[in-house]
């Protein structure tokens, strides 16, 4: 069914792609982020909520459809149809029938349900593509309420130490996160960069907690004691580095490891992840009963050889995936 | 030990020295009396032995949670941390016992006389029973690795605020030889302690590499100058007919140096100095991997004694008769030197020459040539100034002889371990020798992390052999590299070891055809 090309990942029946990184005519997404959602398609398939996303990060003039959850199209005997991923607001696997044959392609996934996103849906398949951002066993992420509660007591003691809290997430998925978890907590001030993403998600109905856009009007005792959320590369602009008392962090799987908390020279480091830990991505590729999984990105040795060693068939792909989102505290390589 | 716990995290974390100082001052007024001991014990490096060995741990974690042996060395590369990533791997525990920093370090030092079962059976049940974040610190506790992502004169400083006691004072207490059970906190901090300690030694006196011209300090006969010498910084001791010598790590090193201790007790009176441990031979200080071959021996044997002699270069008196003269100016301390010297001079302990130089112009000349005589420049301090505790910047400079440098390529890279883990940062490097390669040096230190990031990218795509952590690359990147001294070594390939190398910065206008070739590097060797 599946056929992995220098441009992407081809359904050969359908005779279109899916998350390609080069222009193709028909690409399917399963997730806005840049990694996936490349510019330059004659024409995109994705959820319908991550239409305004594509449209904000790529033109507003490209060609779009959407489609519900569950929600099946045929294309060339092909039936295609989306399930939640629970990675981001929108975000889909893809789930390919042919001739009596499943394929599921999951882009980024992750099991816990964040509050935010559709909740992860197991889907049953033949043969399974996943990510492996997180595939080694030292990721494993605590509950989420844990996370925000461990999230929130470090706002609330910057807040008595009167302080503003600057926390970097990127700004499509983990943004919303974050001013999710702190929602009631503090006033929320984001970036102009993440503004436009919210703004999109708005536009189609989805209700975020209450924010405002920082700006140059923004003034320092607005922000005492406020919460700044900024998009990883801009936690070292002139706008963050003039608010007067503050203290950073970052949010990212990464941060589960001290060593990639001190290399990143913030305040304080929480492990909070919109991809799957090691025991969610065994469950997931078990629990999918695929007799042949795929590799795309991350600990892709790693997590192969651990499968094969399970007895389950696996195989690594190289593909341009993982390059550009969770690279906030990301060691190099790999 | 939950206190103790965030407190680490956050001193592992920020790297702004007011966090980490709130972060200290959070822990003392929560920590009980205890606790804070431990703390401070921890801290200044008393750690308890290891009884239990870190292999057992990785062995009993892989049981525990059924991880083949390659896994768990793919997540220990990843994480460089072993106590840490047998930490992460665990399962979550199934209940939390709440023990203080202080129990839970009893407990640890009652294992030396415990079975190997007993020990399994009380580190599971530990494992069971913490949150990752103390986990950790067990682990760490438990392989008798604990360090701390704070220096020792910010603890002292953090100390010494949050008791609002001088600084100094705190340092002295705190640096001396002291045990767990024998001291309270607060008689610790507030020196009722030290005086039964007669080994005690003082803080050094630190100097900063001089920022300015030589002439911008004024007047040239309010400093006093001599030679910097590249020897093992020392205070020796002599009170109560008893002497000590500690080396600038705070270590005590007498055994190493049995002839400066024997001319020491023959000397009158009780007295700490400050001065420099060197080789010496023949009237002339030897290059420093002469001295190296002297380190770290107990009790040298005759022979080596005789093969490479130490002596003392003594520059200040700290202490003269029980009397601390720290605050007294540096002109008259050395007047009391020289009056203590005449009246016990000896050939293993001399006194460190002063440099009298009419003008600036003459000492500059002087310090240029300074490598002529073995020293790395010169020291400039002010006559009147005290010895300080620590680094203040002002009164004493170190004027150092431009370091030399050489032109060499990499070849090996390895991943750096703590803050740096997963990044490619300790570096091999070789220069040529005739038609091939020969290794010169190891380098950690001195480029940006930008740099550290490309250096690794490139690393990544030019691999060309594996050996455990450690990658060959394809020689190609050119570095500088700057050295304090030079010697002939014969633990080395190359047959020469540098001193204190380190990455001046990255030649990437230079390929490998540029390097330097080792018989023009042993030229630079006096
Ligand atoms: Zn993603
Ligand atoms: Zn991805």
């Amino acid at each position: 069914m599946l056929q992995f090309t220098p441009k992407g990942i081809y359904c050969i029946p359908g005779r279109f792609y899916i998350d390609p990184w080069l222009p193709v005519d028909l690409a399917v997404i399963t997730h806005g982020h840049g990694d996936h959602a490349r510019a330059g398609m004659q024409k995109y398939l994705c959820h319908h909520l991550t239409v305004p996303v594509l449209k904000t990060r790529i033109g507003p003039d490209i060609t779009v459809q959407g489609l519900a959850y569950n929600e099946p199209l045929l294309i060339n005997g092909v039936r295609i149809s989306m399930h939640p991923a629970g990675h981001i607001i929108g975000s889909a696997q893809v789930r390919l029938e042919y001739r009596g044959k499943v394929t599921v392609i999951s882009g980024d996934y992750k099991v816990q349900d964040d509050g935010l996103s559709t909740p992860f849906e197991l889907v049953k398949c033949h043969e399974f593509v996943t990510e492996s951002t997180f595939g080694l066993p030292i990721y494993k992420w605590q509950t989420v309420e844990k996370q925000h509660e461990l999230l929130q007591d470090w706002v609330q003691q910057n807040r008595d130490n009167g302080k503003t809290s600057v926390i970097s997430g990127y700004s499509l998925g983990k943004a919303q996160r974050i001013m999710k978890a702190l929602e009631d907590i503090a006033p929320l001030y984001v970036h102009t960069a993440i503004g436009r993403i919210n703004q999109a998600y708005e536009s189609v109905g989805i209700r975020l907690p209450a924010y405002q856009v920082l700006d140059e009007h923004t003034t320092a005792a607005q922000l005492d004691q406020s919460v700044v959320i900024v998009p990883p590369a801009l936690l070292d602009t002139k706008m963050i580095r003039k608010i007067p008392r503050k203290a950073d962090a970052i949010c990212s799987g990464w941060m589960q490891v001290r060593g990639a908390r001190r290399w990143q020279h913030a305040d304080a480091g929480f492990p909070i992840s919109d991809h799957a830990d090691w025991q969610g991505l065994l469950t997931v590729v078990k629990e999918t009963g695929a007799e042949q999984v795929y590799v795309t990105h991350g600990q892709t040795a790693v997590f192969a050889r651990y499968l094969n060693e399970s007895g389950i068939t696996a195989a690594v792909i190289q593909t341009a995936f993982g390059e550009e989102e969770e690279q906030n505290g990301k060691p190099a390589e790999q | 030990m939950k206190a103790f716990g965030t407190l680490i995290a956050t001193l592992d974390t920020t790297n702004k020295t007011t966090l980490k100082l709130e972060a200290i001052d959070r822990f003392l007024s929560e920590a009980e009396e205890r606790d804070k001991l431990w703390f401070l014990a921890l801290f200044t490096g008393k750690r308890p032995r290891r009884n239990v060995s870190t292999a057992l741990l990785r062995q009993w974690a892989m049981e525990i949670t059924g991880i083949p042996e390659w896994l768990f060395r793919e997540s220990y590369t990843a994480v460089g941390d072993l106590g840490e990533t047998i930490s992460l791997i665990l399962p979550e525990p199934v209940a939390y016992s709440e023990r203080s920093l202080s129990e839970w370090m009893e407990l640890i030092a009652g294992l030396s006389n415990k079975t190997e079962e007993e020990k399994k059976d009380f580190v599971i049940h530990a494992w069971q029973h913490l949150p990752h974040a103390e986990r950790f610190i067990f682990n760490k506790l438990l392989g008798g690795s604990f360090r701390a992502g704070i220096s020792a004169q910010s603890l002292i400083n953090a100390l010494a605020t949050h008791y609002s006691i001088d600084a100094s004072t705190v340092a002295h207490s705190v640096m001396g030889h002291w045990a767990i059970d024998e001291v309270s906190f607060d008689d610790l901090i507030k020196g009722g302690y030290t005086d039964v300690q007669s080994s005690r030694p003082y803080p050094f006196c630190l100097a900063y590499p001089l920022d300015r011209t030589a002439a911008a300090l004024g007047d040239i006969s309010e400093w006093q100058a001599e030679y910097k010498w590249d020897g093992i910084r020392g205070q020796v001791i002599k009170r109560n007919g008893q002497v000590y010598i500690w080396s600038r790590g705070e270590e005590l090193v007498t055994e190493q140096f049995p002839e400066i201790r024997d001319a020491l007790l023959q000397w009158n009176g009780d007295f700490v100095l400050d001065g420099e441990l060197l080789a010496f031979k023949d009237d002339r200080v030897l290059n420093f991997s002469d001295l190296q071959k002297r380190l770290n021996r107990k009790n040298p044997g005759k022979k080596i004694i005789q093969e490479i002699p130490v002596m003392l270069y003594a520059y200040d008196v700290l202490e003269w008769e029980g009397e601390d003269c720290r605050h007294r100016g540096l002109a008259e301390r050395r007047a009391l030197l020289e009056q203590l010297y005449r009246e016990n001079a000896c050939p293993e302990v001399r006194l460190s020459p002063v440099i009298e130089c009419p003008s600036w112009e003459t000492l500059a000349n002087m310090q240029q040539q300074a490598r002529d005589v073995n020293s790395e420049g010169l020291m400039l301090k002010h006559k009147a100034s005290p010895y300080h505790t620590g680094r203040k910047r002002g009164d004493w400079w170190k004027w150092k002889t431009a370091p030399m440098t050489i032109d060499a390529v990499l070849i090996y890279a390895q991943k750096g371990s703590g803050r740096r883990s997963g990044h490619y940062t300790d570096y091999t490097f070789a220069v040529k020798q005739g038609d091939e390669l020969v290794t010169i040096a190891k380098a950690y230190s001195g480029l940006t992390d930008q740099e550290i990031k490309e250096v690794s990218s490139f690393v990544n795509k030019n691999a060309v052999e594996k050996f455990g952590p450690v990658r060959t690359v394809r020689p190609e990147l050119v570095f500088e590299i700057a050295f304090e001294g030079i010697g002939f070594s014969n633990r080395h390939k190359s047959g020469v070891a540098l001193r204190f190398p380190r990455i001046v910065r990255w030649r990437r206008d230079k390929t490998v055809r540029d390097i330097d070739d080792i018989e023009e590097i042993k030229k630079m060797i006096r």
